[in-house]
This record gives structure tokens, sequence and C-alpha cells, in this order.
């Protein structure tokens, strides 16, 4: 009795803190965030909670990507929307299109007086979130971009010389071969979320156009065009790679990781928020790091690489008063302690050139070796049409058709342009679909 | 056969002890599955900012895409398959259990254990068996010389998701097996006994023929559940893959709607997912329970 006593009390106690703090405007932001990275999500809206007394951030948890989203759209059909919502990059089409659902953050800082600065934040991050007028429409939050992992040991093992990485893809497959031929492991390399990688970063990555109308960002009326002689050939080139152990398919997603880990694959290729995960899971084996390769043949290589992750998207439905509260904390997340302490601690590529100067000055990279080089990737050159990033509509269902059709070439059951040929015409399909519904 | 009747002193006290039962069916089935049937005439972006009537639209959309057809096609595969190993295991392990004297509890319990395991749980426990780098079934697999890496050969990953979703099945037909085989009387096998019958014949004349109202009702409930109820098992191991060698219908209808946000599109493939199980059942209740008797 004592027990539900002392309970009754603190129920009370805790029901008046909640009237004592309803002078303050509550947020809320839902987001995709599991694990350590939740940790830091909630870590960052005490921060804010604790710098003023105006406002209160509430992030909630809503599961994967995929399901955050849906639940945003299920309750923005039932009125009870968060004022923040986190969507992944391949789902920017879809929230564009919600014209009345999104309240883009441009015009939302200028409504609520927030002093915002656009050339602050660097311009390969949120090039993929600009409306065609270069105004931003959605807070990037986490991004990272792919890059190679190799297992230095196994490459020393197999006669590798370790002290500079294959720039290109001739080099590149070479080391993985000579891996395989000496038995230093059973496969060359492997890699993860093949779409993004060997497809949309491999046209990013040589300057060469994904889809047609810019990449999308030209309106709705889209076709894919990566039945092209480029990832034809790098598709046709991963299939023969695959005969003999140089290449081998791990799973969708990241679901290769495994295969890296267990040193049965020499390198991977991954996003650059992986890295604390690949340390973790290998930490007696010496990991070097590596840009992405490209094929010197092509004119444009090397470009740019493009970004993944998700971006905060503002929803509209709320107070004017709760948008106040959203600039400010978008200014908070903004600023370069904030970014850079999120940036060092998860990997993902700081959004600001501020934060990444303070990283710079903090020592950072020279602490740890391969934390610049996704930056470096990334800002290797100034963004083209052909390297800012994609805009899709239907992407998720795109990415899948990608998968599949990808998996029919590594299975043999289907030669690689036929593949990409008909991966073309069901994302065609998606994409007409999704201009229809719009 | 006589049913006892009985009668209310008022009138509408059995239609309010219904009314829980009703309640529920109406707002959690009717209600859903009218809203599915409205939707599939729509086409709508995800935030439903804009909604069009398109009429057949969505299903004509539906029949003319060559992969639904092969969703069809994997579903069934996978259904007659699920249904055959899990029956045909049960059955047998009911025949043995139905027969050990001691420790019988114990093997019973063993064998029931499986339907208490979340179908994700046992999902994300056959893809680890069977994972290509890690997994120790596959190591063993391997050893023998068979490559089984279900994320590359189509009919690994077939076979690891029809193992999965057997070996859930396989606790709820044992019970009914179990207590089919139980209400056999002795006298029957006895009678055969005299008259010289072995084992394995008995087992072929007597108890499959007496078995079968058990087994006709376990092969509609198998298919049932391996057609709609292994969502779970699906997305925990293969997510519908490689290429679409494992998207059965309801893994279909889940990723087009959740994960692709094609509202409309989604609810024309439920609601033809909710002809066939209407089909289904008048098929167990109009066909099967009325033919197959002792």
């Amino acid at each position: 009795m004592k027990n539900f006593a002392l309970a009754a009390a603190a129920a009370v106690a805790a029901v008046a803190m909640a009237g004592s703090a309803s002078a303050q405007t509550e947020i809320t932001w839902w987001h995709a965030m599991g694990g350590k990275l939740g940790e830091k999500v909630e870590e960052i809206a005490a921060g804010f909670n604790a710098s003023q007394s105006d406002y209160k951030i509430n992030p909630v948890f809503k599961g994967s990507y995929a399901e955050t989203m849906t639940a945003a759209v299920a309750a923005f059909r039932a009125g009870q929307q968060p004022n923040i919502v986190q969507v992944f990059e391949v789902g920017t089409a879809t929230m564009m299109g919600a014209e009345g659902a999104i309240y883009p953050v441009y015009k939302m800082m200028e409504d609520a007086g927030e002093p915002f600065d656009q050339s602050a934040y660097l311009p390969s991050v949120i090039s993929y979130y600009v409306d065609d007028n270069n105004n931003l429409l959605s807070l990037p939050f986490n991004s990272s971009t792919p890059i190679v992992y190799y297992n230095a040991d196994i490459l020393e093992k197999a006669g590798v010389d370790t002290t500079e990485m294959p720039k290109t893809w001739n080099d590149f497959a070479a080391v993985a071969k000579q891996v395989v031929d000496s038995g230093a492991a059973d496969c060359g390399f492997t890699t993860t979320w093949q779409s993004w990688i060997q497809l949309e970063n491999l046209a990013a990555w040589h300057n060469v156009p994904f889809a047609t109308a810019n990449d999308g960002y030209a309106g709705t009326d889209v076709e894919l065009l990566i039945n092209g002689e480029l990832p034809v050939r790098h598709v046709t080139n991963m299939a023969n790679w695959a005969k003999d152990g140089t290449f081998k398919y791990g799973g969708r997603q990241s679901a290769g990781n495994p295969m890296f880990f267990s040193g049965e694959c020499a390198i991977t290729m991954g996003s650059s928020a992986g890295r604390a995960g690949i340390i973790a899971n290998m930490p007696d084996t010496k990991v070097a790091y590596g840009m992405l390769p490209y094929y010197d043949d092509v004119a444009g290589a090397p470009q740019n690489s493009i970004i993944g992750g998700a971006t905060l998207w503002v929803l509209e439905g709320g107070e004017p008063e709760e948008y106040k509260g959203v600039a400010k904390f978008f200014t908070y997340l903004s600023s370069a302690e904030v970014q850079a302490d999120w940036h060092q601690a998860t990997g993902y590529l700081p959004i600001t050139t501020a934060a990444y100067e303070l990283s710079k000055e903090q020592g950072y990279y020279e602490k740890n070796p391969g934390a610049e080089l996704p930056i470096q990737q990334m800002t290797l050159n100034t963004p083209t049409v052909n390297s800012r990033g994609l805009r899709l509509g239907n992407f998720v269902q795109i990415r899948d058709v990608i998968n599949e059709e990808l998996e029919t070439v590594w299975s043999g059951q289907a030669e690689p342009q036929a593949a990409m040929d008909k991966a073309v015409e069901r994302s065609n399909e998606l994409l007409k679909q999704f201009a229809a519904s719009n | 056969m006589q049913t006892k009747r009985v009668t209310f002193r008022h009138v509408w006290l059995p239609y309010l002890l219904c009314l829980p039962q009703l309640a529920v069916t109406l707002i959690f089935f009717i209600w859903p599955a009218g809203e599915a049937i409205v939707e599939s005439f729509y086409q709508t972006n995800a935030f439903g900012t804009s909604l069009r009537f398109v009429g057949l639209a969505n299903f004509q959309r539906l029949f003319s895409d060559p992969s639904y057809y092969a969703s069809i096609r994997v579903s069934v595969i996978f259904a007659l398959a699920t249904s055959a190993l899990a029956m045909t295991l049960s059955l047998l392990f009911a025949a043995v259990a139905d027969r050990i004297v001691r420790g019988t509890n114990a093997y019973r319990t063993f064998l029931i254990w499986p339907y208490a395991v979340a179908p994700a749980v046992a999902g994300v426990l056959w893809m680890f068996l069977f994972n290509p780098s890690i997994g120790i079934a596959a190591y063993a697999l391997e050893m023998v010389g068979i490559d089984f890496n279900a994320t590359i050969s189509p009919n690994s990953a077939m076979a690891l998701i029809i193992v999965a979703a057997a070996w859930k099945q396989i606790s709820y037909n044992f019970l009914f097996f179990l207590a089919g085989l139980q209400a056999i009387p002795n006298s029957v096998y006895e009678a055969a006994a005299i008259d010289g019958a072995g084992p394995v014949k008995r087992f072929f004349t007597i108890v499959l023929p007496l078995l079968s109202p058990t087994t006709f009702f376990l092969l509609v409930v198998n298919m049932v559940y391996a057609f709609f109820d292994t969502f779970a098992v699906v997305h925990a191991t293969t997510q519908g893959g490689p290429g679409q060698a494992t998207s059965i219908l309801v893994y279909k209808v889940w990723k087009d709607g959740f994960v692709g946000l094609d509202l409309g599109g989604s609810a024309a493939q439920s609601v033809v997912l909710m002809a066939m199980v209407a089909a289904l059942t008048v098929i167990q209740f109009r066909y099967i329970e009325r033919r197959v008797e002792y």
C-alpha cells in the first residue's frame, strides 16, 4: 500500500508539473531514429528545451522511415499530424506533391520572422531538397553519401598496396580480383543499397542523367534513363565479376554488411554513416576508406556523389505560435555546435559549412581517418543538374523495381540490357501514375 | 440433430447480448472493408489532398500488370507447398504422438510450442539459420554441396519462406489431427488388426478416411493462413525478393499501400483478396462440409 501511495503522489506531482508547463507551446516531432541515434535525438531535443522556456519539443519515435512517413500521412488525413516529420530522401517528391499539406521551410522561417541564411548550408546537401527557384523545402537532418570500405588486413594478405586506394573501376576490379585469386578472401567486394550506390550515385558521379527532365526537378513528366550505355556497362561488369567471386551480392538495403564484417568480402560499398558500425563490428581489423570508383573514359567523372538520408518536413495545420517554435528549433538544430556534435557522434554529414569548419578546428578528422572523405567526395565539384539529387515520384517503389530487376541479373535469369530495359519500363509506369495522381 | 432452444423473456435481450460482437465486427471488419472498396475506385496522392474518381481504372491497371499475375502464381505455389508440408508433418507427428506411452505430455508440449512464436520472430529465426554468410543451416548445406542462398536464388528464397511458414503452422494442425485421431474408437483398429491389417495398412484404410473431415477443415485453414497470414514471415526474411520470387499477394498489398503510398491500387488489391477469402469460405461451408462425411 505504501508503494501505491507513493505512485499516486508521483502521479499527482506529474500532473501538477504538466499543468505548470502548459504555458509553453508544445511541438511534436516524429522521427525514425531508433537505438543510439534515437538517444541522440532525445539529447538534441532536451538541449533545445533547456536553452529556452517558451517552447517544448517532443520527439516521438515512429519506427522505420517508411512507417514514419505512412504514420504522418495517416495522421494528416485524420487531422492529428505532428508539426515536424522526418522523411527519407526518396519520399521527397511525394512530400513536394502534397501541396496544402506541407509548409516549405524557407516560407515558414520567413513567416515566423526567424533569420535564415540558406547559403550557410552545404550546397550538395540542400540541392536535393530545394524547389525550382532554389528555395529550401525541408531541413536536412541526417545525410550521408556512399563510400568504399576496405579490409586493409585482407588486402595486405593478398599483396595489394594499401597506401593508396584505387580510383577507377578498372583498378578497383583488379584489386578485388587479386583478393579472390590470392585466396585472401572468398569474395572481392559486395555492396549495400545497390540502387542508391551502383545506379543513382553512378550517374551523379559520372555527371550523367539518371532520369529525364533534369532528374525529375523540372516536372513530373519523367522517364528513367538507366538503360543507357553507362549503367548497362556497369551492371554487365558487375554480373561478370559475380561469376568469379570478384563481386558477391549480399541482399537489399544493408543486408550485405555481415559479409564484410566476417571477412568473407574484402571490400564493401556503403553509407558513410555506417562507419561507426563497421568499426564497432571489426575492432581488430584495419579498415581503410576510399571514394567511389569511376570509369575514367567518361568525360564528366568524377563529379560529386549524391546524398541519402532524411530531412525534416513541416506539416500544415498547426498554430502560428507552434511554427515560431519550429523555426527556433531549426535555428538551434542548424547551429555549428549542435551540428558538429551530431555529425561526429553519428557519422552523418554536417549540413552547414560552419559545422564542418568547427569539426576541423576540433581536430576530429585527424583523430578519425576516413571521416572527412565523404564530405570531400560529396563536395568534390559544384553540383550539376545531373548530380544535385533525384526528384522522382513513387521512388520507393522504383527502388524496389530496380532491386528486383538487378536481382534477376545477379541470379543469371536475365541479361543486363534486358533487365535494365524492364526496370525502366516498369518505373516509367510508376512515374506516369504519380504524375496522374498529383 | 435437435438443438436446444433458449427463450428470452425480453425481446431486446438477445440483441443486446450480440451487440458487443456485432460492434467489433462492424468497427474492425465491415467499416475498413467498406473503406477499402470505396478507396479502390479513387486515385489519390499520399496526403489525400487530391482525390479523383477513376472508376475501375485501379482494377484495370492491376489486371494488366504482369507482376500481379506473377504474384498470384507465387502465392499459389507458396500456399500449396506450405499447406502440404505443414499438414503432412503434423499428421506424422500426431500419429506418432498418439501411439507413444511415456512422456506424452512433454512431447505434445514441445510440438505445440512453435504456435506461441510470433510469425515475425519465426521468420527471423529461420533467416538466421539460413543466412548465407552466418547461418548454421546454410553452412551445413554447403558442407554437403548445396549452395543455399536466399538473397540470390529464387528457389532458395521460396524454400525458406515455405519452411518458416509451415513450421509455424505445424502445431495448430498437430492439435487438430491428434484430437481427430483420439476420436477414432479403438475397436475399429482392433477389428482391423484381427483381420490381419498391419499398421501401415490400418493407417491408410482406417485413419485417413476417418480423418478426412479434419483434413479438409485444416486444408482450408492452412490455405487461408498461407495466403493471408504470412506477411510477417515474408517481411522478416526475404522482403519479397530476390526479384519478385517471394512477393505473395498480401505482401504486395502492404508494399504498394504502405511503402509505395499507392492507396487506390493497394485498395483494389485488397478487394480482390477479400473476394478470394469469401470464395474460400463459401467452398468450405457449402462444399466441403457437405461432401465429407463418415
